[in-house]
């Protein structure tokens, strides 16, 4: 590998790329060559810096000097000052917001300041396509430390004492699953990589896969020495065709360098990885529908026990476990147990990537130590809500999380914090809301998804949750009793003790948490007929203001279903029984004479 | 691509390749020393660039890593072009001047591994900055 004595780090990822980073990366070689100044300068495309909200991003090293929202044309100016003359191009910087002073380096930023990067330690620093970039940054060190120095039993061992819990959302013991997998006797075991990432608002996965795809596939191997496994699959949504290209080319590559493949290291240890497709399925997110998928059966849960260690797939012990439970393996290998544990709460260690989206300024990705407060990740980082409009709630963890009210913001996030006030780490997606969101509205929207995704298996699942959504939408409609309410209550907590899966026994969950935490706005809609935010149609009325009008007639000329009437210069009337409430309307009057209540 | 038959190859590759990511993350090094050659038009016509670039070489040939080469723009002392200046962490900054490439040597030898200034390449302190 040539050595380059200024770097040029472009982001490669999926939403940089949407904002066509491809063309500056095309553009800023162009132009590099055109000055002569390949041989000094070196374009790099790299996985996700993670501030998506101001991509694409372009960083300078070792300048250090971080750059967002680059257009292609900007490439020239970059090139032109930057590169050639040293001068920093400041309409490029980062603009701290309250204090509007320009930002050079990304560790002054706010967003990136609590943050401490373990399973997006390359995402924005390596090359995902070169192997060789990420063997400069000690890839592949640590299987090779595990093959020839430690026994799978001491692997084990090492995995339980760091207390890496799974990052895909139940947060159960990685060591735990391992030593279960290792002690099932067979010819045959696997390694599972699930890579189904299908929570609504969370990207980690796919970053991780995008941007470091050698991590995943040196912590498979090391599970698969760990349990006795020499096969294993990554089970990818179809929906992610950069993270395949990129996981495939990874793959491609370990295999030339004997990284993966027969005798690797010189050792006893075979293993070998292939990618499977997930036609994109929530449900399969779920160890065993997965397995059923990868099988090539429909993507049904079965009943556990037995679990996926002693039966999975193809009947033979299997471990699942997440991409960025992977991630973080690596880095425990090599600097120990010890270093990990220090970091996080006393139950839950080291970091978690949170995917930080909805009505909140800095959207992107985080990753920060566990038992960093909910104040600390939306506000400081996250950089608070949009358009100065006030914090109502945050999600969590998908359609199987809940909705935590402002009075939890303090609360140090880790696995049992989360359970305690009613949602769950999940996969770490974090969708914010305002004041201008409607609780039972949201609470509809993700019963909506899990009724869509239910795989139909167990009654509860099928039926209960739409009979929930049944009643949810009979409640925005302005049609909903009180005793809708205690239904609710008592049918969730039925799904929940009965479904068969996690996807059944958490979709009550946000109904739940807004039951108890929102209370007032489900007795506003049932009681007073009113939406207080504002969102349920149905319970809205458009009304004109005598007033105000002044008899123009435009709002009757632009009225869809002609239920406003008047005559001209005259003050007009909506009937309510024909309107649609489509607020065509009041975005029509030029007198701000139409209201909705 | 050759392959990799056990750790010690894979170490040897890694030292092998190393330098070019130690650059990106010498740039977030803050104990550092940061040596900073004068880019700008003056600086370019005087022939910073093969300054740099010998620095560049210079510091990789004789194993110097607590080294972060940068350029920057003008710094005021284009009769001097090329001016490096040299940053050692915790002291205060020095200002060198007609910075041929063979002198680029001398400040690596001199200054950067032995912290002995180079004198009669001296053209003073740079500027304050506010």
């Amino acid at each position: 590998m040539s050595r380059y004595r200024m770097h040029l780090l472009v982001c490669g990822g999926t939403g940089c790329k949407a904002s066509q980073s491809d063309k500056i990366i095309e553009n800023l070689n162009e132009l590099v060559i055109k000055n002569g100044l390949d041989k000094e300068v070196q374009v790099v495309a790299t996985g996700c810096f993670g501030f998506c909200e101001k991509g694409p991003i372009v960083k300078v090293l070792p300048d250090n000097v971080f750059y967002i929202e680059v257009k292609p044309e900007d490439a020239e100016e970059l090139v032109n000052e930057h590169v050639i003359k040293g001068r920093v191009v400041e309409r490029l910087l980062y603009i701290e917001p309250t204090l509007k002073e320009k930002i050079e380096q990304h560790k002054e930023m706010p967003f990136y300041k609590k943050q401490i990067r373990i399973a997006l330690r390359n995402c924005g620093f390596i090359n995902p396509e070169d192997i060789n970039e990420y063997i400069s940054v000690d890839g592949y060190q640590a299987l090779g430390k595990v093959l020839t120095e430690m026994t799978p039993q001491q692997v084990i061992e090492l995995m339980k004492k760091s207390g890496l819990r799974g990052r895909g959302g139940g947060g159960f013991p990685t060591g735990l699953k391992w030593e279960f997998a290792r002690k099932y006797e067979s010819d045959i075991k696997y390694i599972i990589c699930n890579a189904d990432e299908g929570d609504p608002g969370a990207f980690m996965d796919r970053s991780v896969l995008e941007g470091d795809p050698h991590s995943v596939l040196e912590a498979m191997a090391i599970a698969g020495y760990a349990i006795g496994a020499s096969k294993g699959y990554v089970y990818i949504r179809a929906e992610y065709p950069l993270a395949i290209e990129r996981l495939e080319l990874a793959i491609k590559q370990a295999r030339e360098t004997g990284l993966l493949g027969n005798n690797i290291f010189g050792t006893e240890f075979s293993f070998d990885v292939d990618v499977k497709y997930g036609a994109g399925a929530f449900v399969c997110g779920e160890e065993t529908s997965l397995i059923n998928s990868i099988e090539g059966n429909r993507g049904e849960p079965n009943n556990k026990p037995p679990f996926p260690a002693e039966k999975g797939l193809w009947a033979k012990p299997t471990s699942v476990n997440n991409v960025e439970t992977f991630a973080n393996i690596p880095p425990i290998i090599l600097k120990g147990a010890e270093w990990f544990s220090s970091i996080g709460t006393e139950n839950s260690k080291g970091t978690k990537v949170f995917a930080l989206a909805g009505k909140i300024n800095n959207v992107g990705l985080v990753e920060v130590p566990m038992g960093t407060t909910l104040r600390e990740i939306i506000f400081d980082i996250g950089g608070g809500i949009k358009d100065g409009k006030e914090f109502k709630a945050v999600q969590t963890g998908g359609p199987s999380g809940g909705c935590i009210p402002k009075q939890y913001l303090d609360t140090p996030i880790d696995y049992d914090n989360l359970s305690k006030i009613g949602s769950m780490m999940g996969s770490g997606g974090m969708i914010v809301l305002d004041e201008s969101d409607c609780m039972v509205n949201v609470a509809k929207f993700y019963l909506e998804f899990t009724v869509d995704e239910s795989c139909g298996k167990c009654t509860p699942c099928r039926v209960g949750n739409k009979r929930l959504y049944e009643i949810l939408t009979k409640i925005v409609e302005g049609k909903g009793t009180e005793q809708d309410l205690k239904d609710l209550r008592e049918l969730g907590e039925i799904i929940k003790d009965t479904a068969l899966c996690g996807l059944g026994q958490t979709s009550p969950n946000p109904i739940l948490s807004t039951l108890n935490y929102f209370w007032d706005e489900y007795e506003a809609h049932v009681k007073d007929k009113k939406c207080p935010s504002g969102v349920c149609t149905a319970l809205l009325k458009y009304i004109i203001i005598p007033e105000k009008c002044v008899g123009c007639t435009l709002c009757a000329r632009v009225c869809p279903v002609n239920c406003i009437s008047g005559q001209v210069k005259k003050v007009h009337e909506i009937d309510q029984n024909i309107c649609i409430k489509c607020g065509a309307c009041q975005k029509a009057c030029k007198f701000n004479a139409i209201e909705r209540k | 691509m050759g392959q990799i038959k056990s750790l010690d190859e894979l170490k040897a590759l890694r030292d092998k390749i190393k330098d070019n990511i130690d650059i990106r993350e010498a740039g977030e090094q803050d104990t550092n020393i940061r040596v900073l050659v004068g880019m700008a038009t003056c600086g370019i016509a005087a022939g910073a660039r093969e300054t740099l670039n010998a620095l560049f070489e210079e510091a990789k040939k004789q194993g110097v890593n607590n080294l972060t080469i940068i350029h920057s723009g003008c710094m005021g002392a284009c009769h001097s072009e090329p001016t490096v200046e040299v940053r050692v962490p915790g002291e205060e900054p020095i200002l060198y001047g007609n910075v041929t490439p063979d002198k680029a040597k001398e400040i690596i030898d001199k200054h950067i591994k032995n912290g002995e200034l180079v004198q009669n390449l001296i053209i003073g302190k740079p500027f304050e900055t506010v």
